[in-house]
């Protein structure tokens, strides 16, 4: 057996380098910290690469992956039996994740060296960074339920730092504010979620609960309330905590302002790594979601395809580029929900989970890399807005080639990371539900057509005037790209259902070609769609929006869903709610405090005929009343 | 001699010595060093404490003994503390020791001022070391009467006319613990010929039923107003608004605790049958705390009356845990007790200290403070971190006791409510932010601003020893719930048992 014990060395160094830079970083010269933190997450990501092979070729080649508990200790005991524990759990998910986390988040420290040069804050920055990828970690690696919450809780807070990071922005501090608001009232429907499944199970450990012959459940599917059973209820909440995170709609509307903070911090945390920990959880609950609340995962399947649709479409619309990334992020993890949502359980039934789990594996390194490739353009350019762009190809041949590179990914083109994913996405729901796997396809055309017009009116359009002329990037922040820009070209080729199922168990899928050649084609013609307008700069899009009129506007404003919300905190909320509480306060209870106050006060100065002024004077008469009256009382209840 | 006796007599022997003091920096430095000793008294009890009792170890009182001080009433001096108790020392000790070093430049007055603010803490420390309930009592009004004088003589705003209000009803509030007492009193079975107020020996004895109809609600009540209870929560954003910053402290800190420490030894310990019977009524009233004083904190402008209702929330959420009367509610009320006191006690103390750089408490004229005295702005987001509930602060671990063992009860009713409570997270979120955003970052508001000086030694001293102790807390809770809940064995079986 392997000692996986050292993986607790995963969690740790980071956390203790958040410490150290946090508490001396400001005294140390800039590079320090970014060196202290760029280093750490290298030994990490070694030793999360180490752990991988460990776990999947040495303790359990083939199959099947049982999972493995590396370390845990108790956190909290809630009751006698029902302890919080703070341990690591390896199984094929979250060893993925590790991976996938420690790696991207390696790419972005090694960037944001050169992307960040000069900063104020630069160690502040680099603590943060260390801070989240310790968050983001420990929710992978969770043994229980709450362990989880704790850390999803402690990603929001990091995520919240890293957005207002520029913090004497006021955007950037609202929509700090707003990311972390919409996902803590995410949160609170996920807590009772777990309490309602604790109340019925008294448990919520991992390894008792997606057992998928246990039989704690019985209880919980027993109780109903409107119609669905208790665990019904408990899961759906569960997931309310989950598409917080995700930014699924109606959450969804803190991720495009998130794109305030760094544009670094945008790849790692709200491309790659934060933002799955929803789809995470789903797949970590998968067993309960299959086999005892399958309407709940019809559910999760729903809104993934309902938000990757929506955000798809208001993605062809924007100017900011982050902008654009970000719904495409939004969209992208819809699929992964579909995946979760139309997948069954064990062997080529439960090729959605996989593929699911594939497809956040391919858009960590893809999306990354858009992000990074974004943050190289902004860096050149100065500015996140479209307009101001064109022809960028001349001037930046290295972003220019990674940048295709990822777009190609994303659409779903072969040879590239995001083909092989997406598709199995959609032959998963191709063999399970019609009706999400025509929202995924025509979503595929949308994504194709939005991320071409994104790379043709940046490096193509036009020749645009700058007035510095823009220049490639620094070696630290084009080699991140370049090794991203290998990964998305290849890592679609990992036989990634050999590791990665719903089962536990390695399995071979099927090739669809006929979904296949399908997905490819809607991608190129999405990809031409956009080649025949944005390629050189003409006047053919303006018309078509405007011939679209209230429906581009619609797109446009983002379906005013921001705006519904401001109407209920803004109005709502503190005009109608805060202001009233603080006014009744002051006048009708403590009105009514001091009203007492003045007819004691006037009565005593009848009864008594004096009034010395002297507190402890009027104290003790007024005791001493009390006491009277006290054993009175008594007297007479027969004490 | 009983160990516990130090707590009292360190303090005392402080101001003995501080009579004689000359100047500022003399009575400073012996009120320093004796809650120096105070601290680590209260350290090496809690080290004491932990070190005797296991998890699964019978806890007992420790250090008990016993004196009768006035036979005719058979009241008696007795000292002995459980882990709670322990755990509220060791509190007191590090909010008193926070607050001499933010008082380090009180110059007015500064013997009166700091005699004052010692007297306060010794009855709070007798409070907590004392199991008789007419020296209880004595000990309560001991703290309560210098609390009059510090806000009236070193106060601000209208400071007379706050500081009458505040003791106004706390004396009224005492006068409802009075007759409750005795109410306790006259129904315990006599030895003797004599009624005890021995708060172990009532409970023993089921008070009955009739009787404690009445007089649950007397001392619920009386203790609930100290600790802020609405309705009856008025006198504390005025004043904590006038009092100085120490004051605020040790009020909001600990002060607020004797109440809620109040209603668990008394109301919920000696009476459990009438607190089972009419715990609805007051679940509504806590609840009701806990969310309008959230919602109340919203619109506020002046930094101090943000606090004092969101210690309204806050401490809401302690009585709220322990009308919910299972271990792990109530395990997680007492862990409240202590994180919120920690907590507001830095909230005020932050408070205290950006008035004296900005001259002003109104959110609205401040704004990216942040960037000019960072120390103090990053404690104050730290402070509110805590506040809002975040993992690794002891805000955390105390809410979510509260939210489990609440959540433990099978009725429609105190499921809603629970709901109800938690849904305090979010709004909690709101007004955290909200502020943190308006005063310490966006753009420098003031120009003036941008000359202030960061903390001091003392300012750093003073809000450290607070953030690590929320740190030590929230980052490895076991020691400390093992400590309550094993304490909280015999009481449950009485709570329980009725």
């Amino acid at each position: 057996m392997v000692d996986f014990s050292y993986t607790v060395f995963i969690l740790l160094i980071p956390l203790v380098v958040f410490a150290i830079t946090g508490i001396w970083g400001g005294r140390w010269k800039p590079i320090i910290s970014g060196l202290l933190g760029t280093f750490g997450i290298a030994t990490i990501f070694v030793m999360s690469l180490y752990t991988a092979y460990q776990y999947f070729f040495v303790v359990h080649h083939g199959g099947p992956y049982k999972p493995i508990v590396a370390m845990n200790f108790l956190w909290l005991p809630l009751t006698e039996h029902l302890h919080i524990h703070m341990g690591i759990m390896l199984d094929p998910i979250s060893v993925m994740m590790l991976v996938v986390v420690t790696t991207i988040s390696l790419m972005s420290h090694w960037y944001s060296l050169g992307y960040m040069k000069g900063e104020r804050g630069f160690a502040r920055y680099y603590a943060f960074l260390s801070l989240f990828t310790f968050s983001m970690l420990g929710l992978v690696v969770a043994t229980d339920l709450l362990q989880m919450f704790i850390f999803y809780e402690l990603v929001g807070v990091s995520s919240f730092l890293l957005i207002g990071f520029y913090y004497q922005k006021p955007s950037a501090v609202a929509a700090a504010k707003k990311a972390f608001i919409v996902t803590r009232f995410a949160d609170f429907g996920f807590l009772i979620g777990i309490f309602i499944l604790i109340y019925y199970t008294h448990s919520f450990d991992f390894l008792q609960i997606t057992d998928p012959n246990t039989p704690i459940f019985e209880t919980a599917l027993g109780k109903t309330f409107l119609g669905y059973s208790a665990l019904s209820w408990a899961t759906a909440l569960i997931f309310m905590g989950a598409a917080g995170k995700s930014a699924m709609f109606p959450f969804h509307i803190w991720l495009p302002d998130a794109m305030e903070g760094p544009t670094p911090v945008s790849a790692l945390i709200h491309a790659a790594t934060m933002v799955v920990a929803g789809v995470f959880t789903i797949a970590r609950l998968f067993p309960v979601y299959y086999f005892f609340t399958p309407k709940v995962l019809l559910m999760v399947g729903y809104v993934g395809g309902f938000t990757s649709l929506f955000a798809a479409l208001i993605a062809m619309t924007q100017f900011d580029i982050k902008r654009v990334l970000a719904y495409s992020t939004l969209s992208q993890i819809g699929y992964m929900m579909v995946g979760l949502g139309v997948s069954h359980y064990g062997g080529e039934e439960g090729l959605g989970y996989m593929a699911a789990m594939f497809h956040l594996f391919t858009h960590a390194m893809f999306k990354a890399l858009l992000f990074l490739g974004a943050g190289s353009i902004i860096h050149a350019v100065h500015s996140n807005l479209m307009q101001k762009m064109g022809g960028l190809r001349k001037y930046m041949p290295i972003t220019h080639i990674t940048f295709l590179i990822a777009a190609l990914a994303i659409s779903g083109i072969p040879p590239f990371a995001g083909f092989f994913s997406k598709d199995e996405i959609l032959a998963a729901a191709f063999l399970h539900n019609r009706l999400l796997f025509w929202v995924e396809y025509i979503t595929a055309g949308i994504t194709a057509f939005y991320i071409f017009r994104l790379y043709f009116k940046v490096f193509w359009w036009k020749d645009t005037q700058y007035e510095h002329t823009p220049h490639e990037s620094p070696w630290t922040m084009t080699v991140p790209l370049i090794i991203l820009a290998t990964l998305s070209a290849t890592v679609g080729f990992v036989p990634f259902s050999k590791f990665v199922s719903s089962d536990l168990m390695p399995f071979e899928p099927e090739t669809h070609w006929n979904l296949v050649i399908a997905s490819v084609s809607i991608g190129l013609l999405g990809l031409a769609l956009a080649w025949l307008l944005y390629r050189k700069e003409n006047d053919l899009p303006d018309r078509i929006a405007k011939a679209l009129g209230k429906l581009y506007k619609w797109t446009y404003d983002k379906f005013y869903i921001d705006e519904i919300y401001l109407f209920i905190t803004k109005k709502i909320m503190f005009n109608i709610i805060a202001k009233s509480v603080a006014w009744f306060d002051r006048h009708i209870v403590d009105g009514f405090m001091e009203g007492v106050a003045v007819v004691t006060e006037k009565t005593s100065e009848k009864i008594k005929g004096f009034q010395s002024g002297h507190l402890q004077q009027y104290a003790f008469v007024f005791i001493a009343s009390v006491i009277i009256i006290a054993l009175t009382v008594l007297y007479f209840i027969g004490a | 001699m009983n160990i516990l006796n130090l707590f009292i007599i360190v303090p005392l022997l402080t101001v003995v010595v501080i009579l004689f003091s000359k100047s500022i920096k003399t009575t400073r430095v012996i009120a320093a060093i004796g809650m120096t000793i105070q601290l680590l008294l209260a350290s090496w009890l809690m080290y004491y404490y932990l070190s005797h009792f296991g998890v699964n170890d019978l806890h007992k009182m420790i250090f008990v003994s016993d004196k009768v001080w006035f036979p005719t009433l058979n009241i008696h001096y007795a000292v002995g503390v459980d882990g709670i108790a322990v755990a509220m020392i060791l509190l007191t000790a590090i909010v008193i020791f926070a607050g001499v070093f933010v008082s380090w430049t009180m110059e007015n007055l500064h013997r009166e001022f700091f005699i004052s603010l010692i007297i306060l803490a010794t009855g709070v420390f007798g409070f907590f070391i004392s199991y008789d309930l007419f020296t209880m009592l004595l000990y309560y009004e001991l703290a309560v009467i210098p609390m009059y004088l510090l806000i009236g003589i070193w106060g601000s705003g209208p400071k007379e006319a706050h500081a009458m209000k505040l003791t106004l009803m706390l004396m009224a509030g005492s006068a409802l613990i009075i007759a409750g007492l005795l109410g306790i009193y006259f129904n315990t079975p006599t030895i003797d010929g004599h009624h005890t107020f021995n708060m172990y020996e009532i409970a023993r004895y089921k008070i009955p039923l009739k009787a404690q109809r009445l007089f649950f609600p007397l001392t619920f009540v009386g203790f609930g107003v100290l600790g802020a209870l609405f309705p009856f929560h008025t006198w504390s954003p005025d004043g904590h608004a006038s009092a100085p910053t120490a004051v605020s402290m040790l009020h909001a800190g600990v002060l607020m605790k004797l109440g809620t420490y109040g209603v668990f030894r008394v109301a919920i310990f000696l009476m459990p049958e009438a607190a089972h019977e009419m715990g609805w009524f007051f679940i509504i009233l806590t609840a009701t705390s806990v969310i309008y004083g959230a919602f109340g904190a919203i619109m506020q402008k002046d930094l101090k009356y943000i606090n004092a209702y969101s210690s309204v929330s806050h401490v809401g959420m302690i009585t709220f845990g322990l009308l919910m009367m299972n271990a792990t509610a109530i395990d997680g009320a007492i862990l409240q007790m202590i994180s919120h006191g920690i907590m507001t006690a830095l909230f005020f103390a932050l408070i205290g200290m950006i008035y004296g750089r900005t001259h002003t408490r109104n959110v609205y004229e401040m704004g990216g403070l942040l960037r000019v005295i960072p120390f103090l702005g990053t404690m104050y987001v730290l402070a509110g971190f805590a506040s809002l509930g975040l993992p690794g602060f002891s805000g955390f671990v105390a809410e979510l006791n509260i939210f489990a063992g609440a959540f433990m009860h099978h009725d429609l009713f105190h499921r809603v409510a629970t709901i109800i409570v938690i849904s305090s997270i979010v709004v909690t979120a709101v007004y955290i932010l909200r502020f943190v955003g308006i005063m310490l970052m966006g753009p420098i508001k003031n120009e003036e601003h941008l000359k202030l000086k960061d903390a001091t030694w003392y300012e750093k001293l003073s809000t450290i020893t607070l953030v690590v102790s929320m740190l030590g807390i929230g980052l490895y809770p076991v020691w400390l719930t093992n400590t309550i809940l094993g304490s909280l064995k015999p009481i449950m079986l009485k709570i329980l048992g009725g």
